[in-house]
């Protein structure tokens, strides 16, 4: 019996500002969809760092001129480092295969270089792709070392992009979590007033407190329910329409978003959104109206 | 039942207290008027036996609890122990007379088959039978008030505050509001009532306790206005 009167009450009230209602949900869906938006980036990022860290090399090429001496003693030293994992040993010959390979569009420069143009350099993995300037210290003033590069300097930037649109989208859906905040205490505000008389009963005839404040706390978090699933299905369309279409390209190189991500986002939401939207109403009933 | 000690009620911003040193016992099953001039304090006095303001000093008893420093979550059960009625009836104009009185059970967790039961034996009682289904504005003022009386009974409560219950009604309808408030008290239900309607006060010849200026002036077994 409570709970259906709580429940009328709740669809009754809602219905009673409609307007305002609307304007609660789309300003959730907005922040809601982008707060999940940056958490797949943020999720995406882990992802793609673990990914291509795996993969990512420090490249220690060497001089032209380099003796046969002194290249064992720096395999013999990358081989007795602790903090490598394991060293490939790049001929000229493997140079220029792998340069084939990646400029197999441009047969003209193919055909400019030699293998004899290309330095011979070692592959080395590390155990932490973080230690790289350690490396850089230790091998850079080798005899025979022409240079040491971190591919992962090159990864960095694309990382650092990613971060900072992450970084935009949560600051977006920041101000607009503020806007719903402020959406939903003045809904409450607005739907206490319009039963004050009723709040004013109940209260005489010792309703308690959680009798009096559901109604008004449950239509915040309906609210917040129903703008967190329209925004996951607005993360579900963006993966669609966006990742895997229009930018299908550049999911190749920034790794496929999964379903089991997105479809993640939906209890995130719906729970941060709901807990979110109750604490608001609730401290807006408690201590600013005082019901 | 009721017991103030030496309460004293200043409000936010007043020069001097409503209420000053105030002690009062009411016993069970009595019937009091609290009467005085406007702004004399009387109302303060409802208004602390319901704990809507505490006392600045002094305690509060209401059926031998200890009410100033109640916890605010023991407040709605202690209410529920208390029946209200107000000079403008505070009934909520979309409901009609039955809903009304209904809304009063159904809030505090009571079963419409409850309801079903009680609240036509209530407004049987305060003399409302055949008007249930009416809307506050298709009921006359001293209807209206009926309405809230039954509001207020229809829980059985042990105490009946009553502020200034005949305000708004003619002298022929407040003498019939003052029947039925005497019907409830002969329940046993404690009445204290607010009013400043002399005509009532004489006729009743009930306990008179006058407040001016927040203090007590007068507190007398059988009294008249004065």
């Amino acid at each position: 019996m409570r709970a259906k009167y709580v429940l009328a009450e709740v669809l009754v009230g809602l219905w009673r500002n409609v307007t305002m209602t609307i304007a609660m949900i789309i300003t959730m869906i907005v922040s809601l969809s982008m707060l999940g938006a940056s958490l797949l980036m943020y999720l995406q990022v882990d992802e793609m760092k673990g990914h291509y860290y795996e993969q990512v090399e420090v490249s220690i090429y060497l001089d032209k001129t380099i003796t046969d001496d002194q290249r064992s003693a720096i395999k013999a030293q990358l081989d007795a480092d602790s903090k490598v994992k394991n060293v490939l040993w790049e001929t000229k010959e493997m140079a220029y295969e792998n340069f084939k390979l990646q400029f197999a569009d441009a047969p003209d420069l193919v055909g400019a270089i030699s293998a004899n143009e290309l330095p011979e350099s070692f592959r080395v993995a590390l155990k932490d792709p973080q230690q790289f300037e350690q490396i850089k210290s230790a091998y850079a003033d080798l005899e025979g070392v022409d240079t040491v590069v971190d591919q992962q300097k090159l990864l960095q930037k694309i990382f650092d992009i990613l971060g900072s649109i992450q970084s935009l989208s949560l600051v977006v859906a920041g101000a607009m979590g503020i806007a719903a905040l402020l959406l939903v205490a003045n809904t409450i505000q607005v739907a206490a007033y319009s039963k004050r008389r009723e709040v004013a009963v109940m209260k005489l005839v010792g309703a308690s407190n959680w009798f009096i404040q559901a109604p008004f706390v449950l239509e915040a978090v309906f609210a917040a329910l129903l703008g967190s699933i329209l925004a996951w299905v607005m993360l579900v369309i963006g993966k669609i329409v966006l990742i895997d279409r229009k930018l299908a390209a550049l999911t190749d190189l920034l790794l496929p978003v999964s379903w089991g991500n997105v479809n993640l986002m939906l209890p995130v939401l719906a729970g941060v959104g709901s807990v979110v939207a109750a604490v608001t109403a609730w401290v807006t009933l408690r201590f600013y109206i005082r019901v | 039942m009721i017991r103030l000690e030496h309460v004293t009620k200043t409000y936010p911003k007043a020069s001097r207290p409503s209420l000053d040193d105030v002690s009062v016992s009411i016993e069970k099953g009595d019937f009091v008027f609290f009467i005085g001039p406007s702004g004399s304090g009387k109302s303060s006095i409802v208004k602390l036996m319901l704990h809507e303001i505490k006392p600045n000093k002094g305690k509060v008893f209401v059926n031998g609890k200890e009410i100033s420093s109640m916890r605010s979550w023991k407040i709605p059960s202690f209410r529920r122990s208390i029946g209200c009625v107000f000079q403008d009836f505070r009934l909520l104009p979309n409901k009609t007379a039955y809903e009304n009185v209904a809304f009063a059970l159904e809030v505090i967790g009571k079963s419409k088959a409850v309801a079903r039961r009680v609240v036509p034996e209530v407004l049987e009682l305060v003399g409302l039978g055949g008007k249930e289904h009416r809307y506050p504005h298709e009921l006359s003022g001293g209807e209206q008030q009926r309405v809230a009386v039954a509001r207020a009974f229809v829980n059985r409560p042990l105490i009946l505050l009553a502020d200034e219950p005949t305000g708004n009604l003619d002298p022929d309808t407040s003498i019939e509001i003052m029947r039925l408030l005497d019907r409830i008290n002969r329940t046993g239900t404690t009445v204290v009532m607010v009013t400043h309607d002399s005509n009532i006060v004489n006729q009743m010849r009930r306990r008179v306790i006058e407040i001016e200026g927040g203090r007590i002036v007068r507190d007398q077994a059988r009294g008249v206005y004065g």
